[in-house]
C-alpha cells in the first residue's frame, strides 16, 4: 500500500551526483510517501545530506557538483534548470543540523518568510508570526522578547525558531538534516514528538545516522551506504526483516 | 651546571620578552605624551576652541587657526570614502557570491599589489592623470574653472589608494559568513539577491563598518599622495574644485622650515596630535565593531 503512486509525495528517479570524478550519489530511485516520516538512514559520508540538498536544489550553491536525474515534487521536476526554483523551495521547509537563525529579531525571523510569501499587512503578519511560534511551542517562551535578536535564544529554542520559520512559508514537505544532533536530550525529544504530530499535515523527510531515532519515529526507511540506496521499505520491513547483508550489519552495529 | 645555565637563559629571555611587550604596548602612550608636551606651548597660550575652529592661519603674526586644515582633511576623506565604499561593497559581494573560488585566488594577489604601491607613485599618477582629467574634463562639465589641483583630485587619488585595504577586509568578512545561513534564506524561497540584501548584508554590517573605519583612518592620515595633488592653499574650500590643505600635508610641507617663527614648531606638533587622536578614535571604533562581529558570528 505504501508504494501506491497516488500516496507518494516525492519521486526521485535515476539521481546521480558527481563532484569532479568522484560519484557521491549513484542511481538513486526513491518514492517518499505522503504524510509519513521517511527516514534516510546511513553512516556519515554516505550522501544523505547531498540527497536532501538535491530535493530543494541547494546543490546550486556548490558549483563543483554535477547533478543528473529527476526529483519530482507535485509532478514538477526540481532539477529542471527552467523550473521556478524559488517557488518550488517554498514547498519545502528545511531544518539543519545546527540552528542558523537569520541575523534579525525573533519576530523578523518568522516574518521574513511570510513577507516572501506575500503577506503584507501588519495585522496578518503579527497573527501569523504568533501562530507559527505557537505551532513550534516557542510562543510562551518568547512572547515578551519578540524584538530581541534571535541569537540570544538557547540553541534548543533556536532550533524550534528555525522549525517555525520553515513552517511559516507554508510548505507541504519538511526536510530535516539530523536536526537533533546539536541538541540536548530534552530538546531532541521535543523535536521528535513534534514531527510525529506534524506528519498529519506534512510529509517529513528526516536524515539521521541515529538508529534508535529512526526506530522511534520512522514510517518508511531508506538505508544508504557509500552513495547507494541499499534497501528501502516500511520500518517493519527494514528493521524487522532486512534483506540485504549491509543493512543487517548496520542494524547489528558492525559499523556506524 | 648545564641545567642552571638553561634556567638562567630561560629567565633572561623571559625578561626580554616582557621588556619588548611593555615597550610596544606603551609606545602609543609615549607618542601621545611626547606630542602633547611638545605642543603644550600652544595649547597653554590659546583656547582649544580657537585653535580648532579659527579660520586664520598667520603664523608670522601668531595666529594659528587649524580650521582650514581640519575641513580640508574631512572633505578629502569623505570624498574618498563616498567613492571607494560602494565600489568595495559591490566588488566584495560579487567576488564572494557570484564567482567561482578560483577567481578569488586570482583577485587576492591583484589587490595586494594595489596595496603595495608606494603612495608617492599614486601621487605622481594623480598629477599626470587625475589633475588634468579634472581641469580639462570634469571642471568644464560642471562649468567650473579649475587648475585640477583640488580637494576632488585628492579625494579621487585617495579613494583608489584605500580600496585594497577596505576590499581585503570586506572579502574576508563575506567569505566567513557560514554557507548554511545562505541555505536557510534560500530554502525559505528568497532569491539570491534578497538573501544578500536582507541576510548576508545584515550579518556583515558590523564588519563593514569596521572596514570603513579602517579605511577612514588610513585616508585621514595619508600624506604624500594628497600633498601632491590637493593644491596646498590655506583656505576654506567652497567647492570640491577648490584647492585645499590637509593636516598631514601641513606637517610634511613645513616641518624643518620657518621654525624660527615662535610657536610654529608647537603648532605643527598640535596638528600631529589631532591626527593621532583622530586615528586612535577610529581604531577604537573599528575594534568595537570587529568585536561585535566576532560575537555575532560565534
Amino acid at each position: 500500500m505504501m508504494l501506491d503512486m497516488e500516496m507518494n509525495k516525492i519521486h526521485i528517479e535515476n539521481l546521480n551526483v558527481f563532484a569532479g570524478r568522484q560519484q557521491i550519489l549513484k542511481d538513486i530511485n526513491i518514492n517518499i510517501p505522503k504524510n509519513k516520516i521517511t527516514v534516510i538512514l546511513g553512516p556519515s559520508g554516505c550522501g544523505k545530506t547531498t540527497l536532501l540538498k538535491c530535493m530543494n536544489r541547494l546543490t546550486d550553491l556548490y558549483p563543483e557538483l554535477k547533478v543528473t536525474g529527476k526529483v519530482l515534487i507535485n509532478d514538477k521536476n526540481v532539477l529542471d534548470p527552467h523550473a521556478d526554483i524559488v517557488t518550488l523551495r517554498q514547498y519545502m521547509g528545511l531544518l539543519m543540523q545546527r540552528p542558523y537563525p537569520l541575523p534579525m529579531t525573533i519576530y523578523n525571523n518568522i516574518a521574513y518568510g511570510l513577507k516572501l510569501r506575500g503577506v503584507k499587512s501588519r495585522r496578518d503578519l503579527h497573527k501569523q508570526v504568533m501562530h507559527y511560534l505557537q505551532l513550534a511551542n516557542l510562543w510562551d517562551e518568547v512572547r515578551h522578547r519578540l524584538r530581541e535578536p534571535a541569537s540570544r535564544l538557547s540553541i534548543g529554542q533556536q532550533q524550534r525558531l528555525c522549525l517555525a520559520r520553515g513552517l511559516a512559508v507554508n510548505p507541504e514537505i519538511i526536510l530535516a538534516d539530523e536536526p537533533t544532533s546539536a541538541l540536548d536530550p530534552i530538546s531532541s525529544q521535543y523535536i521528535e514528538t513534534k514531527f510525529t504530530e506534524l506528519k498529519n499535515d506534512y510529509t517529513i523527510v528526516l536524515v539521521t545516522h541515529v538508529l534508535r531515532q529512526a526506530r522511534r519515529i520512522a514510517d518508511y526507511v531508506v538505508f544508504m551506504y557509500l552513495g547507494e540506496v541499499i534497501e528501502q521499505g516500511t520500518v517493519e520491513e527494514v528493521f524487522g526483516n532486512p534483506k540485504m547483508e549491509k543493512t543487517k550489519q548496520y542494524l547489528g552495529g558492525t559499523f556506524n | 651546571m648545564y641545567l642552571l645555565n638553561r634556567i638562567q637563559r630561560h629567565r633572561v629571555n623571559y625578561t626580554w620578552m616582557i621588556v619588548s611587550l611593555v615597550l610596544v604596548a606603551s609606545l602609543p602612550f609615549l607618542l601621545f605624551l611626547g606630542l602633547y608636551l611638545k605642543s603644550f606651548l600652544l595649547i597653554h597660550d590659546y583656547h582649544l576652541g580657537d585653535l580648532l575652529f579659527s579660520k586664520e592661519w598667520k603664523p608670522g603674526s601668531g595666529k594659528f587657526g587649524f580650521y582650514p586644515f581640519i575641513v580640508g582633511s574631512i572633505w578629502v576623506t569623505l570624498i574618498a570614502m563616498l567613492i571607494s565604499g560602494p565600489i568595495c561593497i559591490l566588488t566584495a559581494i560579487y567576488v564572494t557570491q557570484y564567482t567561482k573560488k578560483r577567481f578569488l585566488r586570482i583577485m587576492h594577489p591583484a589587490i595586494d599589489i594595489l596595496a603595495g604601491i608606494p603612495s608617492v607613485v599614486y601621487g605622481l599618477w594623480g598629477i599626470l592623470v587625475i589633475v588634468p582629467f579634472i581641469s580639462d574634463f570634469v571642471g568644464p562639465l560642471f562649468g567650473v574653472k579649475t587648475l585640477g589641483y583640488s580637494i576632488l583630485a585628492a579625494g579621487l587619488v585617495l579613494s583608489i589608494m584605500i580600496i585594497p585595504f577596505i576590499l581585503n577586509i570586506l572579502i574576508e568578512i563575506f567569505r566567513t559568513i557560514p554557507i548554511e545561513l545562505k541555505e536557510a534564506s534560500l530554502s525559505l524561497g528568497a532569491t539570491q539577491w534578497e538573501t544578500i540584501k536582507h541576510v548576508l548584508f545584515k550579518k556583515a554590517l558590523p564588519g563593514i563598518i569596521a572596514a570603513f573605519g579602517f579605511g577612514l583612518a588610513r585616508a585621514f592620515g595619508e600624506t604624500m599622495a594628497v600633498l601632491m595633488v590637493v593644491g596646498n592653499v590655506v583656505n576654506l574650500p567652497k567647492s570640491v574644485f577648490d584647492p585645499g590643505y590637509t593636516l598631514p600635508a601641513l606637517i610634511a610641507n613645513n616641518y624643518g622650515e620657518m621654525l624660527s617663527i615662535p610657536k610654529y614648531d608647537s603648532a605643527l606638533m598640535f596638528a600631529a596630535l589631532i591626527l593621532l587622536a583622530v586615528s586612535l578614535f577610529f581604531n577604537l571604533v573599528m575594534h568595537f565593531f570587529i568585536d561585535r562581529y566576532n560575537k555575532l558570528a560565534a
